[in-house]
């Protein structure tokens, strides 16, 4: 009987994001939970981050195979889409490996009505956002899109340096 | 035991998938995702509901995507791609969503075929099986149309999706949740940047006049509910369109009043016999639209890596 040294929760936590190496899945915020059934079956549940999050397939192979390579085989990985996900369920883990390698991280998400018109906002709400680089707040937002759905591109004006800066949502 | 940290050990796995050449490998976006439906809730109504919003949001997609490598600048490039993707995201969780409900709506395609259901539809339907609404598959035009185009569209699904949010289906409750997040900042973005036309130099101004004189004809149809919205919407279920209009006029009007724009008053776009784009009548641009989103698919109906 193989003996199994990492509980299943310490395994899939410790996966990484497909587009975002440096985090977890869990410090990203997308790793629900992790039950083990009755009949041995590992059931993990994930959340994308955005609808059309290209890496859930990727997220979903390689927990399926880190479990799997730690003798658990019967896995089983759920989506759940509510609630949906927040830049405010990346953990304080998460913010300083994303700050450590360069990324600026989200400040708490915008409250949106639970009721009635959910407001046009015609001007870009303009954060206060330091470099991660040089710490200048002498920084310009230069799109609200970035290389991934969660990011959105920044040039700082002192050291001259681009950086992404992780959208709130 | 294979590794699964190295790349290169993935090329000569040998315990393929087999996994469609055209899809994502994975099989099943809504696995694990509670699709109980309440008893008195008609399924293939159901179906056909999550084919129109899919379909709304597939067809919008493909038209973004054509942005790519010719957008005005690369931020913008960026921009519109990353819409395209998100509603290519909740057209997949709703075409998904429309299969699972009703497996006739899926067409055959081979008694092997590795397809997923919602690529199927995607790729297998003939023009008069999509349901979108005819505002989505018009031709991009120039940058102006195109965000126009995006603005109106955005505007009528985040007020549609805001009120799907109490759906008593919980598929489309948690694909409204998701969406309306994301609708939000389409809008927005849309909306900034037809003021900044609007208000910029005299050619900007001219053509997002001419975008909207172009666009606007399709509105209307945006609002005429089918059997299956209103049934579904009496239900708690779905959203009878014309429940939208005063919120979407009201935020178009604050757009383009700050645009400097006027609201065209020419007419619509007709129907015939009653139909549009949900009955399955849509533009000349259509066809030419599904060619180039469905060629290399049906080329390749069984193709696997």
């Amino acid at each position: 009987m193989t003996v199994m040294e990492r509980s299943p929760r310490e395994i899939a936590a410790s996966v990484l994001d497909p587009e975002m190496p440096l985090l977890t899945l869990e410090d990203l915020g997308v790793l629900r939970d992790v039950t083990v059934a009755q009949d041995g079956t590992v059931v993990v549940t994930i959340t994308p981050t955005y609808s059309g999050c290209p890496a859930m397939a990727t997220m979903r192979d390689d927990i399926a195979h880190k479990l799997h390579d730690h003798g658990y085989v019967d896995v089983e990985i759920r989506t759940s889409l509510a609630p949906a996900w927040s830049s405010d369920w990346i953990s304080e883990e998460g913010r300083r490996k994303l700050r450590e390698t360069g990324y600026s991280v989200p400040r708490p998400a915008r409250r949106r009505p639970t009721t009635g018109p959910i407001p046009l906002t015609l001007t870009v709400q303009p954060r206060t956002i330091a470099c991660p680089q040089c710490g200048s707040l002498n920084t310009i937002l230069k799109s609200e899109f970035g290389a991934t759905l969660c990011k959105a591109q920044y040039h700082c004006s002192d050291c001259l340096e681009p950086f992404d800066h992780v959208k709130e949502i | 035991m294979i590794d699964h940290d190295s790349a290169y050990d993935g090329l000569i796995d040998e315990d393929s998938h087999g996994q469609w050449a055209f899809g994502t490998s994975f099989d099943d976006p809504l696995a694990g995702v509670d699709t109980t439906v309440p008893d008195d809730v008609d399924l293939k109504a159901l179906a056909a509901y999550c084919l129109m919003l899919g379909d709304d949001a597939l067809i919008s997609a493909q038209r973004l995507t054509q942005w790519s490598t010719r957008a005005p600048e690369l931020e913008e490039e960026v921009a519109l791609a990353n819409v395209g993707l998100d509603l290519l995201g909740q057209a997949r969780l709703l075409l998904a969503r429309a299969a699972a409900a009703d497996s006739d709506t899926v067409p055959f395609i081979s008694a092997t075929s590795p397809v997923p259901a919602e690529d199927a539809l995607a790729f297998f339907r003939d023009e008069g099986q999509f349901r979108n609404v005819r505002l989505c598959e018009i031709d991009n035009g120039d940058f102006a149309q195109s965000l126009v185009r995006l603005l109106i569209f955005s505007t009528w699904r985040l007020a549609i999706f805001d009120r799907l949010r109490s759906s008593r289906d919980p598929v489309l409750s948690a694909v409204a949740h998701k969406g309306i997040k994301e609708l939000t900042y389409h809008r927005d973005y849309a909306a900034r940047w037809v003021v900044t036309l609007g208000c910029g130099t005299e050619e900007s101004k001219r053509r997002t006049v001419l975008a909207l004189g172009r666009v606007y004809p399709y509105v209307a149809e945006l609002f005429l509910p089918t059997t299956e919205e209103m049934s579904l919407a009496a239900v708690g279920v779905g959203v009878d369109p014309r429940d939208v209009r005063e919120e979407f006029d009201s935020v178009l009007a604050q757009v383009l009043h700050a645009a400097e724009i006027e609201i065209p008053t020419g007419s619509s776009v007709g129907t015939v016999g009653g139909r549009g784009g949900r009955g399955g009548i849509h533009t000349e641009s259509m066809g030419i639209l599904l060619a180039a989103m469905q060629a290399v698919a049906r080329a390749h109906p069984e193709g696997v890596w």
